[in-house]
């Protein structure tokens, strides 16, 4: 905030100082908001971080309100939810919440991703950011795929019965681990109650922690900015980046424009199109779960499709399901396999360029076949964007380094409005 | 450069939303007609709900919808919804069950007429519409009937009385050719006439196809006009907060 | 950063504008969440009014319904029983004879706290800490002891009741046991979760 003039110490003065002395408020608030220095040419790509927090927070909250009147058991659950939906009092308001959040979060967490891929965030030294964003990205979609049962409704159940499967690929212990994880011969009660206490437990305690570190990490190092300029090599008389402005008030202030913006997109699905055209919310999952009948077109949620479309692509079951799980553990080697010496796009030269957009492109047209039927020609479609899709990280260490990069400036390149 | 990003973000979510719709209702035949109906007509809502008891109540349950919250809905007083809607013994907070029991539906029907709660949002409208519609005469059907949506369907053809019956007509071949390889289905025609006209049982269908639409979310009535209050809440709260942006950001050189 | 063109008063209304309209916001989005916990349509279909035959009771007899969790007391009281209730003797001993600290609709707040004086319809629930009171409706109990008019006994910590509900003076239950709402369906039938339309 600006500083008023100062005043005498108040009585909430001596309630924080009786705090500090105990417990590292101030100094936290100091570290992490207030003085926190953040570049100042963040651009529209930069909100989708403080986004995935707010959303995170969404989730809990609405999670915790749904638990009370959900009931973790097949003869109850698909009940229990339109008992939420009915008779509760605006429970369907916060189921709403709940599954629009699931989606909002990967899209989110999606445009999150491609920034720090097209900004270079990966790169030295913000390996572990990145790593701790990769894990966070593979607890969202376990903890996806463990909610999607819960609804017990046909496409829930179909879908994890699916998914199960997969782990049957594995050579030798496939079939006993896939009985492992059911805890019974079939999609059961005793898998909805595991599933559960992994969804609402488990996963959101690890998720948490892995935020934290997240947010640690960067805050240790810093913030990348679309020009890929380390900020803290050029400092002020005052010691901090000249380039960097405080956190607190300057971001939020922005980021709480672009919440509100967020909330107004986000509002229009959840009270317009809460179905989102049965890509939120299935059509077939309005029917309980029934283990005698497939729903005739059964795809997983719009999030999880691209690597789908990897898996139907691949003939052979096991190397179907080592490449979706390669597609997904690739993420974790970017800062290693691109070599440039330069962090943003905007000093990469087309050669780098072209296969960012080859392989974004690749990644939302693998999105849509994985929606669509199998036929052989969407097959054939698949595996040619799959083999861009791979080919995007296989070949980075070569191309990154034969790409004609140009010089990067010694500031922030930034107009003041 | 701030005005930009709402835009860019609009573009996505339009993005998002143009992509063709996957796994809804299920497109047999492709024939699907418009229902045309609107959940927000109330008179068409309780005709529907008339229609349902009478016709559909007796093998299909609803049993997640209670009788005093389509009062409420339906601009009803209780005890309309008492004497109108509902079977001696029940109360007004009860959910629409039906008495028939399940081994009794599986001797009848072969199989138990499913729950019709969230039937629409699981098919969608137009589905239940055409449906409804498509019964035709199959004399190697036990029930008589056939449809066209729902090909061997155990369902028997219980708005006769009103609709009549009709027979399909088959393109190129006669229909008593039961070569369904060559056989194109153009439309039906009808042979015996019902108690109301096309025109009043399209009506009485697209009524009833309402009545489930509307039981399938009843809260839909009420979720959009909540949404333009919480828009319009969002809108005076941007003013502000881009306003407040802009001052502080004047700091910033 | 320069400062001699920032506007304060601008910049300090922008920020408690801004400020008041998230604060009202959250407020707003918190009310869905408080709400959710109120009784659902569910817990008010179970909670609904329940009726009791009392067509088949005898006289001095009780019977008991539940309603919403609660056992409720239907005693279809003697004329002798009905006499205990405006001796000296026992209005005497009670705290709160003529229902004033009490709980119960307008109609029962009288002589017999009833609607019809026979039929005495109570909330079996202690108000001292919600045990179950016992009937103990013979006068001179052998446990209760030769002054004890009939009436009901808790077994949790000793509190007791007239045969209209009342409590006696010394003892842990502050006030009368309490009376639901509830009318005559006709001359058999009790519905009890109702008031009654002519009080």
């Amino acid at each position: 905030m600006s500083a008023l003039p100062e005043s005498k110490p108040t009585r909430l003065d001596a309630l924080v100082s009786w705090i500090d002395a105990r417990f590292p408020m101030t100094r936290f608030m100091k570290e992490h908001a207030s003085e926190y220095y953040a570049p100042k040419n963040f651009n529209f790509w930069y909100y989708f971080g403080s986004l995935a927090l707010v959303v995170l927070v969404l989730q809990i909250v609405t999670g915790i309100f749904l638990t009370m009147n959900y009931k973790p058991s097949a003869a109850e659950a698909f009940a229990s939810v339109e008992y939420i939906m009915r008779d509760v009092e605006w429970g369907w308001l916060i189921r709403y919440l709940h599954s629009t959040g699931a989606s909002a979060f990967f899209i989110v967490v999606y445009l999150h991703m491609f920034r720090g891929i097209m900004y270079g965030s990966h790169k030295n030294p913000r390996e572990l950011v990145w790593i701790f964003g990769m894990l966070i990205y593979l607890c969202l979609m376990a903890e996806a795929f463990f909610g999607y049962l819960l609804p017990w409704g046909n496409m829930s159940y179909w879908g994890a019965q699916v998914i199960v499967s997969l782990f049957g690929a594995i050579p030798g212990i496939g079939e006993s681990l896939v009985e492992w994880i059911r805890g019974d011969y079939y999609i059961s009660d005793i898998t909805l109650n595991r599933f559960f206490a992994l969804h609402v437990v488990a996963l959101p305690i690890a998720l948490i922690f892995l935020v934290i570190a997240h947010i640690f990490a960067l805050h240790e190092v810093g913030s990348n900015n679309p020009d890929g300029v380390e900020i803290k090599k050029v400092k002020g008389p005052d010691g901090h980046p000249v380039d960097g402005i405080p956190f607190h008030p300057y971001y939020t202030v922005k980021d709480l424009v672009g919440f509100i913006v967020f909330a107004a997109l986000f509002s229009c699905v959840l009270f317009f199109a809460p179905e989102m055209g049965g890509y939120f919310l299935e059509h077939a999952n309005f029917e309980p779960a029934d283990a005698l009948r497939t729903p005739e077109h059964i795809a997983p949620v719009w999030y999880f499709t691209p690597f789908y479309a990897i898996l139907r692509a691949i003939p052979d079951k096991l190397i179907g399901v080592i490449c979706m799980g390669l597609a997904v553990v690739a993420f974790f080697f970017l800062p290693w396999l691109d070599r440039s010496k330069v962090k943003s796009i905007r000093y990469r030269g087309w050669l780098y360029r072209g296969f960012l957009i080859a392989f974004a492109i690749s990644f939302l047209a693998l999105g849509y076949l994985g929606l669509q039927p199998a036929t052989p020609e969407a097959t054939n479609a698949a595996r040619i964007f799959s083999v861009i899709y791979f080919a995007f990280f296989i070949l980075m260490p070569w191309y990154t380094r034969a790409d004609q990069t140009r010089p990067v400036p010694e500031r922030v390149t930034y107009d003041a409005h | 450069m701030l005005i930009k990003k709402p835009v860019i973000a609009l573009a996505l979510g339009l993005a998002l939303a143009a992509l063709p719709v996957v796994g809804s209702a299920s497109e047999a035949g492709g024939l699907l007609q418009a229902a045309r109906n609107d959940v927000s007509n109330v008179a068409s809502l309780q005709r529907g709900a008339r229609n349902f008891v009478n016709y559909c109540l007796g093998c299909h349950s609803a049993k997640y919808v209670r009788y005093n919250r389509l009062a409420t809905d339906l601009g009803l007083s209780e005890a309309q919804v008492m004497q109108n809607l509902m079977f001696t013994g029940e109360r007004p907070h009860d959910t629409m069950r039906i008495a028939m029991k399940t081994e009794d539906a599986r001797h009848w029907f072969g199989t138990q007429p499913p729950d019709l709660s969230l039937i629409a949002r699981a098919r969608g409208a137009d589905y239940l519409y055409t449906f409804l519609k498509s019964f035709y005469l199959d004399p190697t059907r036990t029930t008589g009937v056939n449809n066209t949506m729902l090909p061997g369907t155990a369902m028997p053809h219980v708005l006769w009385e009103l609709q009549g019956y009709q027979k399909a007509v088959y393109e190129g071949q006669s229909d008593a050719a039961h070569d369904a390889v060559h056989k194109k289905f153009t439309g039906f025609e009808l042979v015996q006439k019902g108690s109301l006209t096309p025109q009043e049982y399209d009506q009485f269908v697209r009524d009833t196809v309402n009545f489930l639409d509307y039981i399938g979310e009843p809260v839909q009535l009420k979720r959009q006009s909540l949404g333009l209050k919480v828009l319009a809440f969002l809108a005076v709260f941007f003013l502000f907060a881009y306003f407040l942006k802009k001052e502080y950001w004047k700091d910033v050189k | 950063m320069s400062e001699e063109h920032v506007d304060r008063s601008r910049r300090h209304f922008l920020l408690v504008a801004t400020t008041v309209t998230g604060v009202a916001g959250a407020a707003l989005t918190a009310v869905p969440f408080l709400a959710s916990w109120k009784p659902s349509a569910r817990a008010q279909a179970l909670g609904a009014p329940v009726d009791a035959d009392v067509s088949k009771l005898e006289l001095g007899a009780i019977v008991k319904v539940n309603w919403r969790g609660q056992a409720i007391y239907i005693v279809r009281r003697t004329p002798e029983m009905l006499a205990t209730l405006t001796t000296p003797a026992v209005l005497d001993v009670l705290r709160d004879p003529d229902s004033k600290e009490s709980e119960q609709p307008e109609y029962a707040k009288n002589a017999t706290r009833a609607l019809k004086d026979e039929y005495l319809v109570l909330v079996g629930v202690c108000t001292h800490l919600g045990c179950a009171p016992l009937d103990r409706f013979q006068p001179q109990d052998a446990q209760l002891g030769a002054t004890w008019p009939g009436g009901f006994y808790c077994p949790c910590h000793g509190s007791k009741f007239d045969l209209a509900g009342r409590v006696f003076k010394d003892v842990p239950a502050p006030t009368n046991l309490r009376i639901p709402p509830y009318r005559f369906v006709n001359e058999g039938v009790i519905q009890i979760g109702t008031d009654t339309e002519a009080a």
